[in-house]
């Protein structure tokens, strides 16, 4: 009786471009929901750069500041920590920041990683996970590692960076610590988040 | 009197039936008239303990939340002052803090009894695959009830947490924005993840707990003898080693309740913190994004996978080698049921050399475990790497040492002393 005069073509028709028409309408009233997870304008908004005295940092000595959320440091390093750099070149896994050319900007791929090498600024956030990597400065023997010419060892994975944020080989971080794009606005003051202007051009 | 009351009773019983006849039959097919076996031993409380502690971390997690900020500046002091000013804040945090480890304790437990007595095994595969995504969710569900307090393990465990998706090839920066809901683990991670924590998974945990259920009553249960009680059955059609449900393993169940209660509240009242295991004394500082805690690690429920995590060094320029062994290591779960091959399934007649393989599976998970909570030095580096291999080893060769080894002929009925 139902079945009576019934067009199975038509019916399978109609149910799999309902089908269809139905999962196309499902997915675009997905894409609010997905998009409201994005950073919110108010996020975006919140990157401005950071300025920063340094002219109470002491050789050897760090300092912590906060760019985009992110810990920021600034080192000044001592001769005898820019004299071990170079020695550590092999141990490393892209001395010469060639590997992953983004993790600096293009007047810090030297061999300090730094516009003035006596002056580090580098982001404070592990290339492994996100941690921020303990300053262990003192060139002596650790725990980690037998011959320790200072640098930075994150505390959450066991990644070991140097003082120009240079990563180890075999350790779980895959790049060298991000430099920031910085200048120098006067001897004493930095300008964390904006490239300098004379050198670029 | 009571003739007047079990009148009112039975009216109001056979009122309800007349118009929801399928509940009577519901009742009796999960819970009076549902045969299992009449041999369970202790291993088999802790099916049921998952569920007490679900029931209690519902509870107080709705009380939880009637006193809770999820705001970025006012989290922490929230949970202080539910901890200080709140009347009983205190009791009710505990418990629900208390309750999250022996989840995990009863919901480990439960799985290694699956393992042990070959729960796993056809035709009880779906039991165990759902089983296996509740524990996707829960680890879900614990690890966004963790970040909630905004301590600094809250905060840095979240930062590493969610930068394990920022490891996937091509698609993880802007995976890692679109779960951060920032360009840092901020405030609007902190809200997204209160959002998730007391609604979104404790909804899908429901589900998928009633859907565990309704698929082992369609197998009906193992045994500790592995062997079918369903082969031997009397006139009526009941299995003759099988006992109904209630009130048989109601009252076991609640025995096994009581106890477990018993040294729940030990340690909510004693031992809250269960000297940093329970509660990690970093977390009682409130969150900072310029410094990780000097030793950061997870809750212990998760230190095995986070020490596989951390053994695997960086391959191809990129952390993802390491990220996807600790997320294998999970998933490898599933399998267990297509993996085994052994001709009897419990641990009580399979060979010598089974049993030294799930004797080393558990050393080895619980060395890891120990590993996750300590620095990472060389030593335990690789010991950590040599029991992942070990730990994956015998999950992808188990097809062959599976039937290795002579097993002892299974009973023809379960064995049972009065």
């Amino acid at each position: 009786m139902a079945d009576q005069g019934v067009n199975h073509g038509r019916r399978r028709f109609l149910t799999a471009t309902t089908a269809v028409v139905g999962g196309v309408g499902g997915v675009f009233a997905a894409v609010p929901f997905v998009k409201s997870w994005q950073p919110s304008a108010q996020a975006k908004t919140a990157g401005a750069p950071v300025l920063q005295d340094i002219s109470k940092l002491e050789p050897g000595q760090r300092l912590t500041t906060k760019w985009r959320g992110q810990p920021v440091w600034i080192i000044r390093r001592t001769p005898e920590v820019l004299a071990a750099l170079s020695s550590l070149d092999k141990q490393l896994l892209d001395p010469d920041s060639l590997v992953n050319p983004e993790q600096q900007p293009a007047y810090a791929a030297n061999a300090s990683r730094a516009i003035r090498p006596e002056i580090a600024v580098i982001i404070g956030v592990c290339t492994h996970l996100g941690c921020a990597p303990s300053f262990v400065p003192e060139m002596t023997p650790q725990e980690f590692d037998g011959e320790w010419k200072g640098g930075f060892f994150c505390p959450c994975h066991g990644s070991r960076f140097d003082m120009a944020g240079r990563v180890y080989k075999n350790v779980p971080a895959p790049r060298n610590l991000r430099v920031p794009p910085y200048h120098f606005v006067d001897d004493n003051m930095i300008e964390i988040g904006v490239d300098p202007v004379a050198e670029a051009a | 009197m009571s003739n007047a009351i079990s009148k009112i009773i039975d009216s109001g019983y056979g009122w309800f039936n007349e118009r929801a006849p399928g509940a009577t039959a519901w009742y009796n097919r999960h819970v009076g008239q549902y045969y299992a076996p009449k041999n369970f031993n202790i291993w088999y409380y802790f099916g049921s303990l998952a569920m007490v502690v679900f029931a209690n971390q519902i509870l107080t997690g709705i009380w939880l939340t009637m006193h809770y900020k999820p705001d970025a500046l006012h989290a922490f002091d929230s949970v202080e002052y539910i901890m200080r000013d709140v009347d009983w804040g205190w009791l009710i945090r505990y418990m629900h803090s208390t309750g999250a480890s022996l989840f995990f304790v009863v919901v480990y437990l439960h799985m290694f009894r699956g393992m042990m007595y070959g729960s796993y095994r056809k035709p009880r595969e779906l039991v165990w695959v759902l089983g296996c995504v509740i524990l996707l969710v829960l680890m879900g569900e614990a690890f966004f009830g963790y970040v909630l307090p905004w301590g600094q393990m809250s905060y840095w465990g979240a930062q590493v947490i969610t930068s394990l998706f920022g490891a996937i090839p091509f698609i993880g920066e802007s995976l890692l924005e679109l779960i951060r809901g920032d360009y840092l683990v901020s405030d609007a991670t902190l809200n997204r993840f209160f959002a998730l924590h007391v609604i979104a998974l404790p909804l899908v945990l429901a589900g998928l707990i009633y859907l565990h259920l309704m698929a082992l009553h369609e197998v009906g249960s193992n045994n500790p003898d592995g062997i079918e009680i369903k082969k031997k059955k009397d006139i009526n059609g009941k299995p003759l080693d099988g006992i109904p449900f209630h009130p048989y393993y109601t009252v076991k169940d609640l025995f096994g309740t009581a106890f477990f209660l018993l040294i729940a509240a030990f340690i909510v009242f004693y031992a809250p913190t269960l000297g940093g295991w329970f509660l990690e004394h970093d977390n009682f500082v409130a969150a900072d994004s310029l410094v990780t805690p000097d030793l950061i690690k997870p809750v212990w429920y998760f230190t095995p996978y986070y020490a596989m995590l951390r053994a695997i060094p960086a391959m191809f320029g990129s952390q993802f080698p390491g990220v996807a062994v600790m997320g294998g290591a999970v998933l490898i779960f599933f399998l267990l049921p297509w993996l085994d091959r052994s001709p009897v399934r419990s641990i009580r007649y399979r060979s010598t050399f089974a049993k030294v393989m799930l004797a080393l599976f558990v050393i080895c998970f619980f060395w890891l475990g120990y590993c996750g909570t300590r620095h990472a030095t060389p030593a335990l580096t690789l010991s950590a790497q040599v029991c992942t291999v070990f730990y994956f080893a015998f999950f992808i060769f188990m097809p062959w040492w599976s039937r290795i080894g002579a097993t002892k002929p299974e009973p023809e009925r379960v064995t049972f002393d009065h």
